[in-house]
């Protein structure tokens, strides 16, 4: 757990996208894009293809300078990645070391972060042990499930001590069963660490199951064309909260956006 | 099986015609011979002469080649000024450089050396180059996420990722060091296998000649065994990430 920020910050968004443009060459993938994402908020982003949602992901993250105006994390202009802001990439199978067990994936991050070689392990255990894989910590990634995999990188990314989530389809590539049970644990750690999430997917249930807010982008080029409230009270509850009417009907609200944003 | 059948059927053809070719041997004669050259020390000799100017010189062509792979897999303007450099240097065919390395080095170890050094170097600087640029790239965006340093970047992510491609350029190195190695000592330098060899074949000896053949081609297998088992031992689990993907 943070000690609670009672700086003046506390009071500024942790994310800011401040008129956003991003384009490659002559093609805009963002356009104009403001934003801002208060402490704690889980806010989901969707929209059809193309309409630059990972891009928005990579730009919060530090990996790619926006063409014009400027991303702000805690008040302070972003330049480049930061070690408080952790990113889930979709392709868990590519994004850790095959050649580092559970435990030195996890390392990893600890070493970026110089922590004592002395203290990795009991971090280590700490983290797998949040992340259900209590006892794994010798094996391989090739040797664990898809399901697992995403687990040792989430673990990973909470190693950081991040202040700010960024997840790139996190769940997008598991069956149904694994799916709800990581959406789960993502939320019961998302509320014990107070961690800013910025979750982007494309199954609009999810956005709704998980988020605060909701934001759809409308594609060529990409750009806010809804900003949905949440108000699902909390915890959720995978059968309970899915099948309250609220939860239809703000279903039925993005599944309409996405239709029209895609003709 | 065959290969059994074809020595009985050559001893056969050898006793039957009484051959005296200065090319061919009975297989009987070459094993004679083998060993008469094993027990004088002769063999065992020139084995190691062979084997130190080819040990040595794939051990300084491979670090400079591996040095060099590095450097231009990290550096790409590096890389890109000086490809014309090298896509002229590296056709030369190595024993081409043996008059120059003669005048350079004369007659020794050095010379063979620098030979085995030069043919050895250029194998493991492409495949080590190749080997970095074909890194995952999402592994590369990982070490950014997570601010690694440069260094860092090289010993925890590059090379552990490109090292079963590179290891692979070591054993394509070894197999060609010993190659050049004999090649030089046949053409120029007076020791090691292949100047056996050649003096065998000059005095007429040609069991010995052969019973060095068989021998270099025995050599050549166990150093080929060898690396892969060490490659193996070494490189396990990282060489079936590279045999699975």
């Amino acid at each position: 757990m943070r000690a609670p920020d009672t700086t003046v910050k506390a009071t500024a968004p942790v994310i800011a996208f401040d008129k956003i443009t991003l384009a490659f060459g002559a093609k805009t993938i963002i356009s104009d894009l403001s934003l801002e994402i208060g402490r704690g908020e889980i806010v989901c982003v969707i929209g059809p293809s193309g309409c630059g949602k990972t891009t928005a992901l990579r730009v919060a993250g530090g990996l790619i300078p926006p063409t014009k105006g400027t991303v702000r994390l805690l008040g302070e202009p972003m330049a480049g990645p930061r070690r408080d802001v952790a990113i889930v990439f979709q392709d868990y199978a590519k994004a850790l070391l095959p050649w580092r067990t559970a435990a030195g994936n996890i390392s990893l991050a600890l070493e970026a972060a110089g922590v004592a070689q002395s203290e990795r392990g009991d971090r280590i255990r700490d983290l797998l042990a949040k992340v259900g894989l209590a006892g794994h910590e010798d094996k391989y990634p090739t040797e664990m499930s898809g399901g697992m995999q995403q687990r040792i990188q989430i673990a990973r990314c909470l190693a950081q001590d991040p202040a700010v989530l960024l997840m790139d389809e996190p769940f997008g590539a598991l069956d149904a069963m694994t799916r709800q049970g990581l959406q789960d644990e993502m939320l019961a750690i998302v509320a014990e660490t107070g961690a800013t999430v910025f979750f982007v997917t494309h199954d609009l249930e999810e956005a709704v199951y998980l988020g605060d807010r909701v934001i759809g982008l409308l594609p060529h080029p990409g750009r806010i064309g809804i900003d949905q409230r949440i108000d699902l009270p909390r915890p959720r509850n995978q059968l309970e909260t899915r099948e309250t009417p609220e939860f239809l009907r703000l279903r039925r609200t993005l599944f309409d956006f996405i239709e029209k944003a895609e003709h | 099986m065959v290969p059994a059948a074809l020595i009985v059927l050559a001893e056969l053809a050898m006793r039957i015609y009484g051959s005296t070719s200065m090319s061919l041997a009975a297989p009987s004669d070459i094993v004679a011979a083998f060993f008469a050259i094993m027990f004088d020390g002769s063999l065992l000799l020139a084995t190691r002469d062979t084997l130190v100017s080819a040990g040595t010189g794939f051990a300084a062509g491979g670090f400079i080649g591996l040095a060099l792979g590095i450097l231009f897999g990290l550096v790409k303007p590096l890389d890109r000024l000086m490809e014309v450099t090298i896509e002229a240097i590296r056709p030369i065919p190595s024993v081409a450089i043996l008059p120059i390395a003669m005048l350079v080095f004369g007659f020794g170890y050095r010379m063979e050396i620098a030979i085995v050094a030069f043919s050895c170097l250029w194998p493991v600087m492409i495949m080590t180059r190749s080997a970095m640029a074909g890194i995952e790239p999402r592994l590369l965006e990982v070490s950014r996420a997570l601010r690694l340093s440069t260094w860092d970047r090289v010993r925890k992510i590059v090379l552990p990722a490109a090292l079963p491609r590179i290891m692979v350029a070591f054993r394509l190195a070894a197999s060609i060091a010993l190659v050049v190695a004999v090649t030089v000592e046949i053409a120029a330098n007076p020791l090691g296998l292949g100047y056996g060899i050649l003096v065998a074949q000059q005095a007429l000896q040609p069991a010995v000649m052969l019973a060095y053949l068989v021998w270099i081609g025995m050599v050549g297998y166990l150093l080929n065994a060898g690396l892969s088992l060490m490659q193996q031992r070494l490189f396990g689990r990282a060489g079936r990430v590279e045999a699975a993907s």
